[in-house]
């Protein structure tokens, strides 16, 4: 069986890298593409954790359950959010939305 | 470490994950950032399928890359105008680039042999006790049944599932409303 670490490595790399796109991209939809690995970084984490340590028990799988559910909200509404700026504003860049900022 | 099929399908679907994933945020074009999305989300469901987690596997496979990387591509087609200004990155691109390097870095050398120290022992005797059953049907796995049962029952998970139930249907009915072109 792989080892636990070898699970970890691969979720913190695509946490990593979730978090470079949140931070970097302009574009909002990409913005929200990097919340989405960085999701499936925390399920992988989710998971793995479950199946090392405590595989008898149903509460890892159901976390990670709810985690997509939220995920699917949270994709639904950042996608209509963006869809509306976008047909008042004509923008996708997140930083030319700047109404609300100090 | 020997060689085992395991291990050559972690690392095949660990390097999928991670380079698609990386592919993601370099991507120029946002259709393909889309589209390598979702080859990085089929690598972390084939990890899903490693851990033995069946069902979660054809939940990412069915969620995530049925529906949510899917609604993406509409969105993305719906703005498309502005889908390729010529900068990819905002001005805190290098700042971000550090962030995220420390991050790694942080989880890598901190966090994981913290995580080890916790669960190491416990971790080792279940690998070990996997690793005695010889054929897949003998590893204790959690079916689909199990995981629909403790969902329901009053003493599993109903309160959150039902909390859950509204949160989805308050996410639905309020992206409807937000992304609905005014009449008036």
């Amino acid at each position: 069986m792989v080892p636990l670490w070898m699970y970890l490595v691969v979720s913190a790399g695509l946490f990593s890298i979730g978090a470079f796109g949140v931070l970097s991209r302009r574009n909002a939809i990409a913005i929200l593409m990097g919340v989405e690995l960085m999701l499936n970084a925390s399920n992988l984490n989710l998971v793995a954790f479950w199946r090392y340590i405590n595989p008898g028990e149903i509460n890892g799988q159901v976390f990670a359950a709810f985690v997509f559910v939220v995920a699917a909200a949270e994709a639904a509404v950042g996608l209509a959010l963006i869809i509306s700026i976008y047909v008042k504003r004509h923008t996708v860049v997140a930083e030319d939305v700047n109404l609300l900022k100090w | 470490m020997e060689l085992t099929w395991e291990l050559v399908a972690f690392l095949g679907f660990a390097v999928m994950t991670l380079g698609s994933g990386l592919m993601v945020v370099t991507s120029s074009n946002l259709f393909h950032s889309v589209l390598f999305l979702m080859t990085s989300l089929f690598g972390v469901a084939g990890l899903f399928v490693l851990l033995v987690a069946p069902f979660l596997a054809a939940i990412q496979v069915l969620v995530y890359i049925g529906a949510i990387a899917v609604l993406m591509l509409f969105v993305i087609m719906l703005t498309r105008q502005v889908m390729s200004r010529p900068e990819l990155y905002n001005q805190q691109m290098a700042g971000a680039l550090v962030a995220a390097a420390i991050l790694f870095l942080a989880l890598l050398f901190v966090l994981t042999p913290l995580a080890d120290e916790i669960g190491g022992d416990v971790a080792q005797v279940n690998a070990e006790v996997i690793a005695e059953a010889d054929d897949a049907p003998d590893v204790d796995y959690i079916t689909v049944e199990e995981l629909g049962r403790a969902f329901v029952t009053r003493n599993g998970f109903v309160l959150p599932f039902e909390v859950t139930s509204i949160l989805l249907t308050a996410a639905m009915i309020g992206a409807i409303v937000v992304a609905r072109e005014d009449e008036a």
